[in-house]
């Protein structure tokens, strides 16, 4: 009886591919015009406005190649994705994050796109970029906008304290912020709050920054999961300045990035570590007068490494027309204009150019701060490793929030992340 | 002693009602609270019900940057036709399933159960090429076809429910006095059914005004886009969102819903209370 709702699924499934055949046929008008669609995910109004004004731009001075602008949302982003692949119905440009083009192009969804990128565009964009898009070899996506992880201060708190104020050239170590937040916690604040509900890309991410890796892969191509010394710095701080510091607010662990901004409006954190584009929210609900900075996350063996999964344009495999959809990324990605999609974005360009622009290295809202971290940032852990979503579904969100919480101690941590990890991954790679 | 008893029940009952009332009516109170609220007080560590500085900046600020009317009257038109056809359809069908028993009848309820077990996600790719073949992807009427064969089968378990709580008795007096079948069924069993069938449009209307995914799926072109899809262009990656905007056009998504409900209750209620008494 269970298998009745599969197997019918799986008999319309044949029906439907049988109706509707094989259809590729491209889209050119009988003006001779071909239309592209661009599925964007920008959803900020700057960000937005500065997306459907280069398609203006595109559209005014390329009549030959009209683009469609197609308002997608990053909710859901991916069965949508996927439903319209399956259809044959997929945007010829996609805007995505890198960390969800793996199963897509392992899929066979999107253009390998080595052979269609201009060297302008190549060159442009450091290795450390092209590597979150690259899967098996193929380069599936063009990574264009990033945000490092900052710790977002109250000016005030930080100033009276007498620490040190780090900068992207001399940051806190571990051990020092560890310090530094002992000193910030006062009665009625915490040091800093950890906004730790979705534990797994932070750790990961940040974890890069004392040599942790924890995702190995062998000659063989195979992955496997070691917990070694790099690996437990990061955590290993948090789980201290909650548990053992008091210095970190407990009851932040719950929450979002969005939800610690009034308690740190309110002088109950003195810190919190938030993505960059966080920025906005932080000028748009700060209360009057309320002084706040950018400084770098604590560095280790590391260095500033961390983490990111940057936003990505590709380009559908089916689509006939892939050589004017990279001409169109082009276009959108040239320096000035990936200037002006970062800005939208309070994010920071891949692009070597863009990021040397100078309105990205003003000390206002702590855009240098971020532009300072740019070359230290290196593709997210793990995510292309087939097996990750469940690994951090099933094995690593739970395992992470007991830990974070006091709930376990670090080896069973260890046996937790290593042992079950190694058998899910397992399953992946056989 | 058992009067006083009886007052302490009574008011333990209006306490735990009241309870529940504030349990439902809080995520709506504090979505209205924050359209009104400009950024600053969103952002403040002891928020208050009431908006210390009132505003109507959300509201202008969602107008401007999305197109709710529109998208509105996409969805009312999917909606309306959804819960149209789908009452249509199902009324004549659950009389069937309700008034006469045999294979047919068990073999459509056992369809009917077995298919609230299809999950969207299993769905969808079928739908979608199916949609396809028929040309009614991007188009609001491949999306009423959707809605109407997704609310269908509750809206028939629903409709048949309320056929069976129609005493068959007076169907067969009415025969008795004369009456032909279909002279029974529009005089006798459709008034006594019309806040079911009230009550199954409003479910099927509801369904489709709340819907998000398939409409996400389905619809390409910004111009025939639903509500629900509007109102994720609020959204953006990681759960961060733009509240004010947000709440604001939530506030007025909710509307429709709301005075449809009020406007209709009453009807409902009283309907099946005139039922009862015939009874």
């Amino acid at each position: 009886m269970r298998r009745l709702p599969l197997l019918a699924a799986a008999v319309t499934t044949a029906f439907a591919l049988l109706l509707t055949g094989c259809s590729g046929e491209g889209d050119r008008g009988t003006d001779g015009v071909i239309r592209l669609s661009f599925q964007s995910l920008a959803w900020q109004k700057e960000s937005v406005d500065a997306n459907r004004q280069l398609v203006r731009e595109w559209n005014a001075t390329h009549p030959g190649i009209q683009v469609d602008y197609v308002q997608g949302s990053w909710d859901n982003v991916h069965d949508q994705l996927l439903t319209s692949f399956e259809g044959g119905e997929a945007p010829d440009i996609i805007h995505d994050a890198s960390d969800d083009l793996a199963d897509f192009a392992y899929g066979g969804y999107l253009a390998d796109l080595r052979t269609l990128l201009p060297g302008r565009l190549t060159r442009d964009i450091p290795q450390q970029s092209w590597a979150t898009t690259t899967f098996d070899d193929g380069v599936y996506g063009v990574p264009f906008l990033q945000e490092p992880k900052v710790l977002i201060a109250n000016t005030k708190i930080l100033e009276s304290s007498g620490v040190r104020i780090p900068t992207p050239e001399k940051p806190w170590s571990w051990p020092e912020f560890r310090q530094v937040t002992e000193k910030l916690t006062k009665k009625g604040t915490y040091g800093v709050a950890w906004p730790l509900k979705e534990p797994v890309s932070v750790t990961l991410n940040l974890g890069l920054s004392a040599g942790g890796q924890l995702f190995h892969r062998g000659a063989d191509g195979k992955v496997t999961i070691r917990f070694d010394e790099g690996d437990r710095v990061m955590p290993g701080a948090v789980r201290d300045q909650v548990n053992s510091d008091r210095s970190a607010a407990r009851s932040a662990l719950g929450m979002g990035g969005s939800d610690t901004l009034p308690g740190f409006f309110g002088g109950k954190y003195a810190m919190v570590p938030l993505g960059f584009s966080y920025r906005q929210q932080v000028v748009e609900q700060a209360p009057e007068g309320f002084e706040w900075t950018v400084l770098p996350t604590p560095a280790g063996s590391g260095g500033l490494a961390q983490g990111v999964s940057p936003q990505t344009l590709s380009v559908a495999e089916e689509s006939p027309h892939k050589k004017e959809a990279v001409q169109f990324i082009d276009f959108l990605l040239r320096p000035a204009n990936m200037v002006r999609l970062a800005r939208g974005d309070w994010m920071l360009p891949t692009g070597t150019e863009a990021l040397a622009d100078p309105a990205l290295h003003t000390r206002e809202n702590g855009w240098a701060t971020g532009t300072a971290l740019a070359r230290a940032l290196r593709p997210a852990p793990a995510q292309s490793v087939r097996g990750y979503p469940e690994w951090k579904d099933k094995v690593a969100t739970p395992a992470l929030q007991e830990y974070y919480s006091g709930a376990i101690g670090t080896d069973e941590l260890k046996k937790r992340l290593v042992d079950d990890g190694n058998r899910v991954l397992a399953r992946y790679q056989r | 002693m058992s009067l006083r008893t009886g007052r302490t029940a009574r008011a333990g009952q209006y306490a735990a009602l009241l309870c529940y009332l504030v349990f439902l009516a809080f995520p709506f109170l504090w979505l209205i609270s924050t359209a009104f609220k400009p950024a600053r007080e969103l952002g403040s560590l002891h928020p208050t019900w009431i908006p210390e500085d009132p505003t109507l900046g959300n509201f202008r600020q969602a107008f401007d940057e999305q197109p709710l009317l529109r998208a509105a009257a996409n969805s009312l038109t999917a909606a309306l036709c959804a819960a149209l056809i789908a009452v249509v359809i199902a009324t004549p069908m659950a009389y069937v399933m309700a008034r006469h028993r045999g294979r047919l009848s068990t073999a459509a309820t056992g369809w009917v159960v077995v298919s609230q077990a299809f999950p969207f996600v299993l769905v969808i790719i079928p739908l979608f090429l199916v949609l396809k073949y028929l040309h009614l992807i991007n188009s609001l009427w491949g999306l009423v076809l959707v809605y109407v064969v997704w609310s269908l089968p509750f809206a028939l378990w629903m409709l048949a429910g309320y056929v069976r709580a129609v005493p068959p008795e007076l169907e067969e007096a009415a025969a008795v006095d004369g009456a032909g079948k279909a002279r029974i069924l529009v005089s006798v069993t459709a008034p006594l059914l019309a806040p079911g069938i009230v009550a199954t449009a409003l479910f099927a209307f509801i369904t489709a005004w709340n819907e998000f995914f398939f409409a996400l799926v389905l619809l390409k072109t910004p111009e025939k886009q639903t509500l629900p899809v509007v109102l994720t262009h609020f959204l953006g990656a990681e759960g961060v969102a733009d509240l004010g905007p947000l709440a604001a056009a939530a506030f007025l998504a909710t509307l429709p819903s709301l005075v449809l409900f009020a406007v209709i209750q009453k009807r409902i209620t009283g309907g099946l209370t005139a039922g009862a008494v015939k009874h």
